[in-house]
């Protein structure tokens, strides 16, 4: 992968750019996931930003002219000035954005840090946690003045926010991470030069409909009597989780994955994006859960959802940056 | 979280002068929106700080609907519907009584107080009940203060998007 800063399309190959912000970095490995095919992306198309894998530093993709990049696969929300700044500046020079991966898309696990105010944050990771010894109680400050000069570090932000509420995003690749063989789907689209204009924020590399589409599970029409964690009761192999009291994310999350949670005995836990139509994950899965309960009083219900622990935490596992609310008060 | 967690860390600003809270009531066509017109026609007075907003059934209110009146700038919400057993389509309000344990959770989590959501049976022939329900519930927002979710989420840099877009945008 060597680096071709020469000016726009200066080899008439594909320039690819791959960030990530506010992540994990399994979306980075996801794509590697994809095996030999990467041979054949590389044979198409030039690298010319990937933190993860080739070292092209912020200046590198500064210089490059405005619209240098035919695809930027983003993953990872924007958590910090930092991701910010170079989240605008890879909006700029890429003539598609993607966002790929949950994070980027509905804010993902980094986003449940929006249940908490940074200062929680901070305390919690400087000064509560019993591994951290810091009796100085030291903090991570924006500007540190040491003898050879001022050091900075980028600001974190009060929320944990998506792509999209930053640059315009044209195309979405969900997943946490997104399943190889749906990465490769669209790489390939990309590979054959069929990279279509500007869209809006259009989810690839999934289906439309939800994931019990595509769970080999059988739907027995039962209703819940009763939530079960999962580590309490080995679930019946062929029926369906969550009328088995398993709670499943299934009936909220978009289809495409090939439901592997489903078959490997473990209800969804909801990484692929909303369905079609629907714009509160959580909400959406109260309504699921609501259609299913077999109580006929109230207060049978509220011993019943009593039992799911961290309703919130489940059901906006990852999309409390894209939901309704956005986050705690 | 706990509730006292939750009032500590949501201590109400004090509410600016004038203000008047905001809420929205979702009723269900058959019992709670006729239970509504039978305080109207019985002449029974109600604060005017109510918005309703008419649905054929209550197992029609996606939770959702209730989310997005909070995020665009409703101090408070009510959610009614028939009695259990009075339901015009048998069982939409079993539905809704089975939703509302957990959005009440889900709110509470998010930090919003419990006086702010209201979830009660109103059948058409309680005007009364209605009224004073109405009366009740704009109080009790009013102890809590406005809640003003979209300002706050813009303060955060959230607010790009027609979602957090509060009325009259």
């Amino acid at each position: 992968m060597g680096a071709n800063a020469g000016g726009a399309g200066s080899n008439g190959r594909l320039k690819v750019a791959k960030y990530w912000a506010s992540s994990c970095g399994g979306c980075d490995i996801s794509l590697l996931e994809i095996g030999p095919h990467l041979l054949e992306l590389i044979e198409a198309a030039d690298v010319v930003f990937w933190p993860c894998a080739a070292d092209f530093k912020y200046q590198d993709v500064a210089a490059y002219p405005d619209g240098y990049i035919d695809v930027c696969l983003f993953n990872g929300g924007v958590r910090s000035s930092e991701q910010e700044e170079i989240a605008r500046l890879l909006r700029r020079k890429s003539k598609t954005m993607v966002a790929y991966g949950a994070c980027a898309i509905d804010g993902g696990i980094p986003a449940l840090a929006n249940l908490s105010t940074v200062d929680e944050m901070k305390a919690a990771s400087y000064h509560q946690s019993p591994s951290t010894p810091n009796e100085g109680r030291v903090e991570p400050a924006l500007r540190t003045e040491t003898p050879f000069g001022d050091l900075e570090l980028p600001a974190l932000y009060p929320q944990v926010l998506r792509l999209s509420d930053v640059v315009e995003v044209d195309y979405l690749i969900p997943g946490c991470p997104p399943q190889s063989h749906q990465v490769w789907k669209v790489l390939q689209a990309v590979v054959a030069g069929a990279v279509p204009a500007r869209n809006d924020a259009v989810a690839v590399g999934c289906d439309d409909k939800v994931v019990c589409d595509e769970c080999p599970r059988e739907k027995r029409k039962t209703r819940i009597k009763e939530f079960v964690r999962p580590h309490l009761k080995a679930p019946e192999p062929d029926w369906c989780l969550l009328e088995q009291g398993f709670v499943c994310m299934g009936p909220a999350t978009r289809s495409g994955c090939g439901a592997p949670c489903l078959k490997a005995n473990l209800g969804c836990r909801g990484c692929y994006t909303a369905p079609a139509g629907v714009s509160d994950r959580g909400t959406a899965m109260i309504g699921a859960i609501g259609s299913l309960l077999d109580a006929t009083t109230e207060e049978r219900a509220q011993e019943m959802v009593g039992r799911i622990v961290d309703p919130v935490g489940t059901f906006y596992r990852f999309s409390l940056a894209s939901s309704m609310l956005k986050g705690r008060r | 979280m706990a509730e006292q967690q939750v009032r500590e860390r949501t201590e109400p600003a004090a509410a600016p002068a004038g203000w008047e809270p905001r809420i929205i009531a979702f009723l269900c066509y058959w019992c709670s929106y006729t239970g509504a017109d039978n305080a109207g026609t019985s002449r029974l007075k109600y604060p005017a700080n109510v918005d309703i907003i008419r649905l054929m059934c209550s197992g029609r209110i996606d939770p959702e609907l209730i989310m997005t009146a909070f995020a665009r700038g409703a101090d408070g919400v009510m959610v009614c519907g028939c009695h259990i057993g009075d339901c015009h389509y048998l069982t939409g309000n079993h539905k809704t009584m089975a939703r509302m344990p957990l959005v009440r959770q889900v709110l509470a989590d998010l930090g919003i107080e419990r006086e702010r959501f209201v979830h009660e049976w109103v059948s058409a022939a309680e005007g009364e009940k209605f009224a004073r329900l109405v009366r009740q519930v704009t109080e009790q927002v009013r102890s809590v203060g406005p809640l003003n979710w979209p300002q706050r989420m813009r303060e955060r840099g959230v607010g790009h998007g027609m979602d957090l877009k509060s009325w009259g945008e």
